[in-house]
């Protein structure tokens, strides 16, 4: 493996292991369990070679999942929610960002301060949050039945909307931080260059901020989306019991249901289709990494 | 403000109230005499003292904590080491594999690294009995291997930004190139280190889905417990739990970056 010292060897080895036993090795296990078929035994699924050493393999779970119609629309569903969520973080979470890199340096870092706490505060008491807000008779509600807007409580809790909100509000420290490195490099005499040579302001947003911005906007939406798509919490306690997404779906299949080979097969579906994003970010912070 | 606009300003309002009121709410409700979580009955302490009278909660933070020190050091031990094979040892055999090792569990979704691990878990048991029992050790492991991968992104960035001519001075002053690194390279990227540990301790404490995934039964991290409760509701014992939080959270980062901010002034 290496070619110097061998406590240098010795250090190589040792993470390498690690991450070849508890990350590589899993990962085998998840593909070896979804080409198995479900049996009622412990462990609930058939082996990979009979008793005479037969390759036994089915590829049961995965047709199932590709044909069944419910899963294809929570693989659609979870797909579009994400990607709502991920546009409303880039509406919200560019001009934040875009007025953070603008402000007063000692501004900025109370504005930067004020944007990383809520990170730093567990993510299923945020959810959890949410809750106590959109409930019949949360603090909308109240503050709306006050006001005389409405009369009867909204639903908003177990909706689509809710899990819309509640992703957005997750992740969107997620945009604005990536965003905000990218715009605080920006040099502003560009703008101020166009502007003076006759661009309209929208004009100079659209030719420079926004192409100098790219690496912050592709980073910030596949840190929103990736995670968005395998989302557990927020489906659990923001959505209804109809409101299905993956990252639920494969979480009750191997719990409740008991059917490994299917979870299984959710999990490297649901990991195909994040192959591409996981691929993008990788190369983006790697990048990223060099210029640092 | 340069470029001041009323549209940027109007923007960071809204965010920021956006981000901040979920959280006051949250922090005013466990105030609340009322057993009606969204009820307004008067202020009172009740809900705090429930807290500190239930031994569910406790058993629960004890746990959390055990395993967020535990994993948070090992997880400081194996990422700095990885920083370092990453940053300093050149190029060996593997070590493209090695990388996207690295960075993979900070990408993965977290369902998918739970079940994956639980899967090991489950076959490590069937070949060689261990582990007997999921909870403590196996929730340890899990932690450590995702917040190892924050430990050497942290570790890295240092050593890539710090100056490699105290190490180089050391060296060609006839210093073995072990004492270098324990001498030279290691105290210089103890912050780094602490930083990569606090990062990982607090991680974990916050970790539900991969721990659910890959414990047992008496196995009831803090955030097990939580969720367990809350997907019935909204409760006002866990607002009071979840303003004490909010409350920790809020004073340490304000005492690090006061700190930061007087070290670089």
């Amino acid at each position: 493996m290496h070619k110097g010292h061998t406590w240098e060897r010795v250090i190589t080895a040792i993470p390498y292991l690690w991450l070849f036993l508890f990350f590589l090795l899993p990962f085998a296990i998840i593909l070896k369990i979804s080409l198995a078929d479900p049996v009622i035994a412990q462990p609930p699924f058939t082996p990979m070679f009979d008793e005479q050493g037969n390759l036994s393999v089915s590829f049961d779970s995965f047709i199932f999942l590709l044909t069944d119609k419910l899963y294809a629309i929570t693989y659609f569903k979870s797909v579009m929610l994400a990607a709502s969520a991920t546009m409303l973080c880039l509406l919200l979470g560019f001009p934040m960002a875009y007025g953070i890199a603008r402000s007063e340096p000692t501004t900025r870092s109370i504005l930067l301060l004020l944007i990383v706490l809520p990170f730093w505060i567990s993510f299923l008491l945020r959810v959890y949050a949410w809750m106590g807000l959109l409930n019949n008779y949360g603090v909308i509600n109240n503050m709306l039945m006050w006001i005389g807007a409405i009369d009867q409580p909204i639903q908003f809790m177990y909706t689509d909307f809710a899990m819309l909100i509640g992703m957005t509000y997750s992740y969107l420290p997620f945009m604005v931080l990536p965003l905000y490195a990218t715009l605080e490099r920006m040099d502003l005499d560009l703008v101020d260059a166009a502007q003076d040579l006759g661009a309209t302001r929208t004009g100079a947003f659209w030719d420079i901020t926004w192409p100098l911005a790219r690496p912050g906007v592709i980073a910030g939406c596949l840190l929103v989306f990736i995670p968005a798509m395998g989302e557990y919490v927020i489906p659990y306690l923001l959505g209804g019991g109809e409101s299905l997404l993956i990252g639920r779906v494969l979480f009750d299949e191997f719990f409740v249901a008991r059917d490994w080979p299917l979870a299984s097969s959710v999990a490297i579906v649901l990991l195909l289709i994040l192959v591409v994003p996981i691929m993008l970010l990788q190369r983006y912070q790697a990048r990223d990494a060099e210029n640092a | 403000m340069q470029h001041r606009s009323r549209f940027l300003l109007t923007v960071l309002s809204f965010g920021y109230a956006f981000l901040y009121i979920p959280l006051i709410s949250v922090v005013f409700y466990s105030f609340n005499k009322s057993s009606l979580a969204t009820v307004w009955g008067g202020f009172s302490l009740r809900w705090y003292g429930e807290l500190f009278r239930n031994d569910q909660v406790l058993e629960a933070l004890a746990l959390s904590l055990q395993i967020a020190a535990t994993s948070a050091t090992f997880a400081t031990i194996l990422g700095t080491m990885a920083g370092l094979v990453l940053v300093r040892f050149g190029r060996f055999r593997g070590r493209t594999l090695f990388s996207g090792m690295i960075v993979s569990p900070l990408v993965m979704p977290e369902v998918i690294t739970g079940l994956s691990l639980l899967l090991l878990f489950v076959s490590l048991q069937q070949l060689i009995g261990w582990p007997a029992q999921r909870g403590f050790s196996t929730i340890t492991i899990a932690h450590t291997t995702f917040a190892m991968a924050y430990v050497a992104v942290v570790v890295q960035s240092r050593l890539t930004s710090m100056d490699e001519s105290l190490e180089e001075a050391a060296m060609d002053l006839g210093c073995r190139p072990l004492r270098v690194l324990f001498d030279i390279t290691l105290p210089l990227i103890v912050p780094a280190m602490v930083a990569g540990w606090l990062l990982a301790f607090t991680l974990s404490l916050d970790d539900l889905v991969i721990a659910s995934f890959v414990s047992g039964p008496g196995g009831t991290t803090l955030p097990m417990y939580i969720f367990s409760k809350v997907k019935l509701g909204v409760t006002p014992d866990i607002n009071a739990l979840a303003s004490l939080i909010i409350l920790i959270v809020s004073v340490g980062l304000l005492l690090s970056w006061a700190a930061m901010r007087k070290r670089s002034s």
